[in-house]
């Protein structure tokens, strides 16, 4: 189903209205009813898209319409502004330890994020930067779980860690990194089960990691497709175990992926990356401009 | 809730219950429009009452034919299909733990021979569920395994096939085709049995469901929702809207990952569940410096 785009339906909105030198409140409202419904259709949480809009209405109230712009494109230019801004403006790239340190990132999400496959391609990615990574079987639970992450590092030609199943995964992290120094690999990344964010036990689990472990890096792996429960998930992945950037995977659906939008207002955290598909180069970079014109529909 | 007039900031905050639980903007308009109406055909006045009026009302939609679960005790293929990561192998694994129990004679196909050690996790769940598996192989042809494995039910006079396929985006032409070639091959040479096709649900998702189920009923016939991870915070709430649109009925709801975590789906506990929202203030939003002054975090 082809999307009405936001830009016709706010033509639409302001069609009747005659051309003016300032945006009136009843403008901006009627324009925003739209941009609410565009960020809701998209799945951006509710309270967000909220405190969204009411940011957005308070600038563009009154704002001068330039040269050019109509009513519609000028609230849609502030919309987007605002997005971008939100969402933040320059891409992120994986904070790594200087010189020959070695650093450990930590993958989290989920059950089905995508955070094994996620942890094949960030592998993938530092090698063509020259590092040599470690890939760590920290999943103890899910069947086959070790497998698949031997599978896939061996397709990356980068070397995978595993005690089996009998052993505390901060156990596993901690031997990992040991076995990391004496074999000469920069980077570990743990990769970790999926788990839901109010499973107290589990999620004791990878604070357990953590102060087992120097991480340097906690990746959280989101679904793109996630609805308006994204921002509990960030919210309590982030205060329970600390969170520096996120991944979103499955972006070559077709899901608008208004999880990130909500992810970002609630954890401030930089979305790292975008996944693309499932075969393992595909990781891209992730572009905020490129995002909020997904979300919105344009 | 603390209402003492049906109006619209009564109104709004049923739109935000149904917003929140992922039932989407039109399906939530169109519920919401219907609401006003019997309202005024039926001269409520209490806000309670037209909640639930509202409450009632998305229940009985939701409701599950009995005949729903017929395959279960029938000689049936079922295929289980979805996008990525949303549960169909660990629902395979569960089902066939289930009807086991109920004592029927189960096979599983392992058609999904793509992702990175899909077999042995199914393998896994086989063994769980004590039942046989056909298929595995990582790189060999899905449909040619659903060929085999249909051919083997019906040799060894086996009850219940279950199909496990690869997770595909239903915007993925290739991989849809190959969908729905496995269906045909199922009709074609089983075509006595009982069919179900049932699509996998991630109960988190949200929006986007509706066109997952919108597309896979493109290539299969879909005969029912496995709505998964219910065990979590999400309301899975996109279920009312394919409901409304798509007459697809949820048949079970998954909450775990262990054996025992697949049950019947109950209407009444599915919307109780929605309605009991969770309004825990989700802290202080990153907006923009200029703005984060003026802008609370409560409305
Ligand atoms: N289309 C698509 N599929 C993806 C992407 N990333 C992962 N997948 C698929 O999603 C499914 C789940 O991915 P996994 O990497 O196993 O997810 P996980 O988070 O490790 O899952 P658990 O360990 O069970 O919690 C697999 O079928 C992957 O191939 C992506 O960007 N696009
Ligand atoms: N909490 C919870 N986790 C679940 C549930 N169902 C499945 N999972 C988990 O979700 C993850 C993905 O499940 P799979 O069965 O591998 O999903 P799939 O659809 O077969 O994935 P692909 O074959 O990769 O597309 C695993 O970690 C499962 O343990 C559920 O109902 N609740
Ligand atoms: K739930
Ligand atoms: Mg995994
Ligand atoms: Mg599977």
């Amino acid at each position: 189903m082809a999307f009405e785009s936001l830009t016709d339906k706010l033509q639409n909105v302001f069609k009747n209205l005659r051309s003016k030198g300032r945006l009136t409140e009843e403008d901006v409202k009627s324009a925003l009813k739209e941009v609410k419904m565009a960020l809701l259709e998209a799945d951006v949480n509710f309270k967000v898209v909220k405190q969204f809009v009411k940011a957005v209405e308070e600038r563009a109230i009154g704002q001068d319409v330039m040269n050019g712009l109509n009513p519609g494109q000028m609230v849609i230019k502030i919309v987007n502004e605002e997005m971008v801004n939100l969402m933040g403006s320059e891409t992120t790239e994986i904070a790594m330890q200087p010189g020959k340190a070695i650093t450990v990132i930590m993958m989290a999400g989920l059950q089905g994020a995508g955070k094994t496959t996620a942890t094949a391609k960030i592998a993938g990615k530092l090698k063509l930067k020259g590092k040599k990574p470690l890939l760590v079987a920290c999943d103890i639970y899910r069947p086959a779980a070790i497998e698949q992450l031997q599978i896939n590092g061996k397709k990356q030609e980068v070397d995978v860690f595993s005690m089996g199943t009998d052993h505390k995964p901060a156990e596993i992290a901690k031997k990992a990194i040991a076995y990391a120094e004496k074999n000469g690999h920069n980077v570990v990344i743990l990769d970790t089960a999926g788990r839901l964010h109010v499973d107290e036990d589990m999620m004791a689990e990878l604070q357990e990691i953590k102060e087992t472990v120097t991480v340097h890096q906690t990746l959280l792996v989101v679904d793109a497709m996630t609805g308006q429960d994204a921002v509990n998930v960030a919210k309590e992945f982030d205060e329970k175990v600390g969170v520096d950037g996120v991944i979103l995977s499955k972006m070559d659906g077709d899901t608008r992926g208004g999880a990130a939008l909500s992810i970002k207002a609630v954890t401030g955290k930089p979305i790292l990356f975008v996944s693309m598909g499932e075969k393992l180069s595909d990781l891209e970079q992730f572009y905020p401009d490129r995002m909020a014109s997904r979300i919105l529909g344009m | 809730s603390g209402f003492s007039a049906i109006d619209d900031d009564f109104y709004e905050e049923l739109e935000e219950i149904l917003i929140m639980g992922d039932i989407g903007v039109n399906a939530t308009t169109a519920i919401v429009e219907r609401l006003k109406q019997q309202v005024k055909e039926k001269h409520i006045k209490e806000p309670s009452e037209c909640k639930q009026l509202l409450i009632e009302s998305i229940k009985e939609q939701m409701q599950v034919d009995e005949t729903a679960y017929d395959f279960e005790k029938e000689q049936s293929v079922i295929m289980v299909i979805g996008v990525n990561g949303v549960g169909k192998t660990t629902s395979v694994g569960k089902l066939a733990g289930k009807l086991k129990d109920e004592g029927r004679k189960v096979l599983i196909a392992a058609a999904d021979t793509f992702r990175a050690a899909a077999g042995d996790q199914l393998a896994e769940w086989a063994s769980r569920a004590d039942v046989p598996m056909i298929g595995g192989k990582e790189g060999a042809d899905p449909a040619s395994v659903v060929f085999d494995a249909v051919n083997a039910a019906k040799a060894r006079g086996v009850d219940v096939l279950l199909v496990d396929t690869a997770g595909r985006l239903h915007n993925k032409k290739n991989l849809m085709e190959e969908l729905r070639k496995m269906n045909r091959i199922i009709d074609k040479e089983f075509p006595n049995a009982h069919r179900e096709n049932l699509i996998v649900l991630d109960g988190t998702t949200g929006q986007n469901a509706l066109v997952q189920a919108r597309e896979f009923g493109e290539v299969a016939d879909l005969t029912g929702i496995i709505l998964t991870k219910m065990d979590g915070t999400a309301k899975g709430g996109i279920a009312v809207a394919i409901q409304s649109e798509l007459k697809v009925p949820v048949k079970y709801i998954g909450v775990g990952e262990s054996i025992e975590d697949l049950q019947k789906f109950n209407s009444d506990e599915f919307v109780n569940a929605l309605f009991d929202v969770n309004m825990d203030d989700i802290g202080e939003l990153h907006l923009p410096e200029e703005e984060a002054g003026e802008t609370d975090a409560e409305e």
